[in-house]
């Protein structure tokens, strides 16, 4: 049986900060911003205890830039924000995902656009997790849906980041990350924990971007005397700018496909009630509460409903996705945003007529019944 | 002399992309010297910097060496030194890139006297983008995107920051070098928040537009308009209007950020105990 702790009242935000220090974070560089401030607080409050480093920065850039600083010196490190916030720090996060810098920035996301509703829960940054930087680029996005997933989830993306030497996103939301639960969470001990490769080279040998078969290159902490250089421009193996076409094109390449390797090592999903299901919600994030609701409700009244939970979104898991669509009569969206996910769904199902999007951006979360209404709706017309 | 100072340099990256007659390769020169002769660990030395001519030192530089995103080398090396407060950190940046888009991080690390050391190369211009004005274009010069004269006044970045909190400010000119590696040397030397200014020149994208003359003549007017801060302070206040004051400007003994979180993480080991 798996070891577990004694259960406790914690909030989604303090999850995720209690698994950051216990994956072995040790640098977050921040600025205050609802709803994700608890995460810096708890930071704050607990780092200088375990010998780690909180800083309250200028600004959010200012916060993304320190986390990445702090990284190349070999520190796990972790910045914490919502929209306004995540726009600003889209530069650095490019920057991350170019020179390779394992970083893990959170997003705890209220309604938008602009200033938007700060306490009001939404899914609205889908698609900026995946494109909000310039170029074309790595990234890898995780979405929990309970309290415990905010545990589970940050240890997962703490190990990717520093496995793949890439930023990596956890998309809370509103809902979840001010939700206050009873979770039993795992045992320390049975945690498995993943730090960056350092060089197995040395310096005067070591080439900071050439990779073996892995794809990812080896890391040399600043401080250890490998004396490399870190651009966000266009270089080659050496780390030093190049203007090689053939060169950088392979560079490039080989980040974006760096990720796709080890795509079903990261991609993370749940299903529910699926085994015999005729109709079929995806979800994901705190839309996944009231649609499970929904799956009781509707099945109590003879409808064959089943539920698949992304917890990674990006990259997207489109073969599976593809997979658990094949055979069902309607695939039901909801979504605290305009269709975002749906979008996803839709370049890789079948027939597209049979995806139906429930989507809400009033700052208040779907209701189960809302969901089953419009299921109700569709399922009557068919 | 040269010898130290050429181990210290990435010579397999020569030739440096700086038009002729730039200040660049000087200022850079300064810090080396003033590395070297304060024989600080060089394994343990990280240069940061942002986006423009100045920033490309980075490159040349046989440190670990981080070229950020335009404006941010601060908050980079903010980073950098407060999860390794064991490392020497640098900033190499310019008037636009430190004073413009990175102003809030220069003010904000100098409040912080976290000990880094800013070496400014300042040019009174931007350089990789063609010659467009900065907050540190004298009022009334010409700019691409200034074609009828500078309507902005400039900062006297010095006294920003002195204002913002850094414990060590100096200014040094491509002219007189020796005074510049001396004021990095102070920098270094001071545990806490360093600022030198390194009045450089361009002659390409500034000095020809303001019919400055030559790299050479353009060194002249460095040298005949500026004045030792000790000297300075003994000449009528007429005779120093507008002129470059070099030299060290402001000193001062204040807590290190770095220096003070450890001694938060000290205390707590200390009741674990």
């Amino acid at each position: 049986m798996e070891k577990l702790r004694k259960a406790q009242l914690l909030q989604g935000n303090q999850a995720c900060a209690i698994a950051a220090l216990e994956a072995g974070v040790r640098f977050f560089g921040g600025y205050p911003i609802t709803p994700s401030t608890e995460i810096a607080e708890h930071m704050a409050a607990e780092l200088p205890k375990l010998g780690g480093k909180f800083i309250q920065m200028e600004d959010e850039i200012g916060g993304m830039g320190a986390v990445l600083g702090a990284a190349l010196t070999g520190t796990k490190a972790m910045t914490a924000t919502s929209g306004p916030g995540f726009s600003l720090k889209q530069e650095n996060i490019g920057f991350a995902a170019m020179t390779e810098i394992p970083c893990v920035i959170v997003n705890v996301q209220r309604m938008g656009p602009s200033t938007g509703g700060p306490t009001a829960p939404a899914q609205g940054d889908v698609m900026q997790a995946r494109w909000g930087t310039h170029g074309d680029h790595p990234i890898i996005a995780v979405s929990p849906a309970s309290v415990l997933e905010a545990y589970e989830l940050t240890v997962k993306a703490i190990n990717f980041s520093e496995k793949l030497r890439t930023p990596v996103i956890i998309l809370l939301d509103e809902t979840i990350g001010h939700m206050r639960e009873k979770v039993e969470l795992p045992a320390i001990e049975t945690l498995e924990l993943y730090e960056r490769k350092r060089p197995s080279t040395p310096a005067e040998k070591y080439l900071p971007y050439e990779t073996d078969e892995t794809g990812i290159p080896e890391m040399a902490d600043f401080g250890t005397g490998y004396r490399w250089h870190v651009t966000g421009l266009n270089h080659d193996e050496t780390g030093f700018p190049t203007g090689k076409t053939d060169v950088i094109e392979k560079q490039l390449m080989r980040l974006l496909t760096k990720v796709e390797k080890y795509q079903e090592e990261i991609t993370l999903y749940k299903t529910y009630k699926i085994e015999d299901a005729e109709y079929l919600f995806i979800t994901f994030g705190g839309t996944v509460r009231p649609a499970m609701e929904a799956v009781e409700i509707l099945r109590k009244e003879g409808m064959k409903i089943g539920l698949f939970q992304l917890q990674t979104i990006w990259p997207f898991p489109e073969e599976i996705v593809q997979e658990y669509c094949k055979d069902k009569k309607t695939i039901f969206v909801p979504e605290m945003n305009m269709g975002q996910i749906r979008g996803e769904i839709k370049k890789v199902v079948d027939n597209k007529e049979k995806l139906v999007g429930i989507n809400k951006i009033n700052g208040e979360i779907i209701t189960p019944q809302e969901i089953v209404s419009k299921v109700k709706e569709v399922a009557n017309k068919c | 002399m040269l010898k130290d100072i050429e181990k210290l340099l990435r010579q397999d990256k020569m030739p440096h992309i700086w038009c002729p007659g730039c200040g660049n390769g000087i200022v850079m020169k300064a810090m080396l010297e003033a590395i070297n002769s304060t024989g600080i660990d060089t394994k343990k030395t990280v240069v940061v910097s942002g986006i423009g001519c100045s920033s490309r030192a980075t490159g040349y530089m046989n440190f670990d060496t981080l070229h950020t995103t335009h404006g941010r080398a601060l908050a980079f090396a903010t980073g950098v030194k407060l999860a390794k407060p064991e490392l020497n950190v640098f900033v190499v940046t310019g008037d636009g890139d430190g004073s413009a888009i990175g102003g809030n991080h220069l003010i904000h690390a100098a409040r912080r006297n976290i000990d880094i050391n800013v070496v400014m190369f300042n040019n009174n211009i931007y350089g990789m983008t063609g010659g467009q004005y900065s907050p540190l274009t004298p009022h009334g010069k010409f700019a691409t995107t200034a074609p009828y004269g500078n309507f902005d006044r400039a900062f006297n970045i010095c006294d920003l920051v002195k204002g913002a909190g850094a414990t060590f400010i100096g200014r040094g000119t491509v002219f007189h070098t020796k005074v510049l590696t001396e004021m990095i040397k102070g920098a270094i030397e001071n545990k806490g928040f360093s600022f030198v200014e390194a009045v450089s020149i361009c002659p390409i994208s500034y000095g020809r537009r303001n019919k400055m003359g030559t790299a050479p003549q353009m060194m002249e007017w460095l040298k005949e308009n500026s004045v030792p801060v000790k000297a300075a302070s003994k000449l009528p206040p007429e005779k120093v209007a507008g002129k470059i004051l070099v030299g060290e400007l402001y000193k001062e003994e204040a807590p290190e950020f770095t220096q003070k979180y450890d001694e938060l993480i000290a205390r707590f080991q200390k009741g674990a105990e």
